[in-house]
């Protein structure tokens, strides 16, 4: 069974229908990639799966879990949240906590074990992430790829089923793309699921176990990497990827 | 001379501090329920919340004070309550919807993605506002809530009005001895004070340096 399982997921927001049935699975261990212009709902994909968004329609399954019901509770939304993790564009890290602080105020306030644990699990994530030396810097004393590292351990160390991440590299210098892509694949390598949004088609291609490609609100192409990149269906896929690889 | 009057006036300031102390203590948390209440997605609660904060920041802060000194026995026959409780009352009013203000705008200035990353570690909606958003914000009304605190210390003198006996009209009642000098005197003291009060916050305010945002 796999292990997350997206079914006709609808959202629109007052006049526009943004998402217009998405539906996908995913195994445990893959990478999934997606792809697509700016506007075709990739964003609001993913804030659905992590409930900062409600979706109209559709459900959303976890390890065979029905997680999408009506009327959640603020209690329900918050433990289905736990089931994903989500790591921003932007970073969002919290700027009056260092590094550490970051990565440990969230499995510490729910109680994820006792405090020593916590801050060994943080410490090991931080060596993953290659910021052991950073981690009594705070957020503004560090680069934006640092940044973003940290952001990945802080979502790590909630141990998400399925890791997402939302433009990973697009708020960076392109010197910076490598050190953040480097530790996402990483992570692939220690067999986590993850779903990454990502203008970034050679990552996509090398990393990804699946591609999808979104166009309006609908998945309009989904495959192997291979597929979708060297033997594209549909016309919209073979001009998007053409234009993306002009793009370089 | 120098040393009674000093004494005398030392007096009055007593009752400034007190007065200044007691609706700090009193508005500054009070100032959050209000703040809250302001942008509370509830509709009812908001037009009334922000109707109220309206009507105290629109009229006079002297006029309050006599309202609800006078007010309860004027309009319902009721005892009047103590002239320095119905101080401390009307100060807290006014000042938590002065506060609830600054509040409002030192939360709603806070990056959403601050919310959201906290959302998406399941923290809960308290967590989040107390140990997240809380700090930015305190950082981010550092100045506006020192000119209102020092513009506190100054309205203390209000009081006066309902016959409490702060530190002004402790220097007026040497008038009719024929001293002028204590009533400008009293100056000095709203200085020292107030000149304390900026220091307190300029520690503050490099307490906060640490981190930006
Ligand atoms: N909160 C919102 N309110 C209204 N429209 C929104 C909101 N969020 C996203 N949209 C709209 O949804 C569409 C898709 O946005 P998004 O999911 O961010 O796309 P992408 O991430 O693929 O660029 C855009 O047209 C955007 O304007
Ligand atoms: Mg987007």
């Amino acid at each position: 069974m796999a292990l997350l399982e997206v079914k006709n997921l609808k959202k629109g927001f007052a006049d526009t229908d943004v998402l217009k049935g998405v539906s996908f699975s995913l195994e445990k261990g893959q990478v999934l990639a997606i792809i697509g212009s700016s506007g075709s709902g990739k964003t609001t994909l993913l804030r659905c799966l992590n409930f900062l968004e409600t979706p109209d329609e559709g459900q959303v399954f976890v390890d065979g879990k029905y997680l999408t019901g009506t009327n959640l509770s603020d209690e329900e939304i918050r433990l289905n949240r736990l089931k994903f993790g989500l790591v921003f564009q932007n970073f969002n890290l919290f700027p009056q906590y260092t590094v550490l602080e970051n990565i440990t105020l969230a499995p510490t306030l729910l109680k994820q074990g006792n405090p020593q644990d916590i801050q060994a699990t943080a410490l090991r994530l931080l060596e993953q992430v290659g910021l052991t030396q950073k981690k009594d810097a705070y957020p503004h004393q560090l680069s934006g790829g640092q940044q973003q590292r940290v952001a990945i351990a802080r979502a790590l160390a909630l141990s998400p089923q399925v890791l997402c991440f939302d433009e990973p590299t697009s708020a960076l210098d392109p010197e910076l793309t490598g050190e953040v892509l480097r530790v996402i694949r990483g992570l692939k390598d220690r067999d986590n699921t993850m779903i990454v949004v990502t203008h970034e088609m050679e990552f996509a291609k090398s990393v990804a176990d699946v591609v999808i490609y979104m166009a309006d609100g609908v998945i309009e192409e989904m495959g192997t990497p291979e597929q979708l990149f060297e033997h594209p269906r549909s016309e919209k896929t073979r001009s998007f990827i053409r234009g993306a690889q002009q793009a370089f | 001379m120098f040393l009674p009057v000093t004494l005398q006036l030392l007096s009055g300031f007593a009752e400034t501090v007190k007065i200044f102390a007691l609706t700090l203590i009193f508005a500054l948390p009070l100032g959050l329920v209000v703040a809250f209440g302001s942008m509370s997605r509830f509709t009812p609660l908001r037009a009334l919340t922000r109707g109220f904060v309206w009507v105290i920041r629109g009229t006079p802060l002297m006029l309050q004070l006599m309202i609800i000194f006078y007010g309860p026995g004027l309009l319902f026959g009721l005892p009047s309550m103590a002239r320095s409780t119905a101080t401390v009352v009307a100060f807290t009013i006014n000042y938590a919807c002065y506060f609830s203000e600054i509040y409002r705008g030192g939360i709603e200035s806070i990056p959403k993605g601050q919310y959201e990353a906290g959302q998406v570690l399941g923290m809960t909606k308290p967590q989040i506002f107390f140990k997240v958003v809380l700090l930015q914000v305190v950082k981010r009304i550092m100045a506006p809530m020192s000119n209102e605190v020092i513009t506190l210390v100054k309205d203390t003198s209000l009081a006066r009005i309902i016959g409490v006996y702060e530190i002004i009209w402790s220097g007026e009642s040497f008038i009719k001895k024929g001293l002028l000098w204590p009533l400008f005197y009293t100056g000095a003291f709203y200085l020292i004070f107030n000149g304390v009060l900026t220091i307190l916050f300029g520690y503050l305010e490099k307490k906060l340096d640490y981190f930006r945002g």
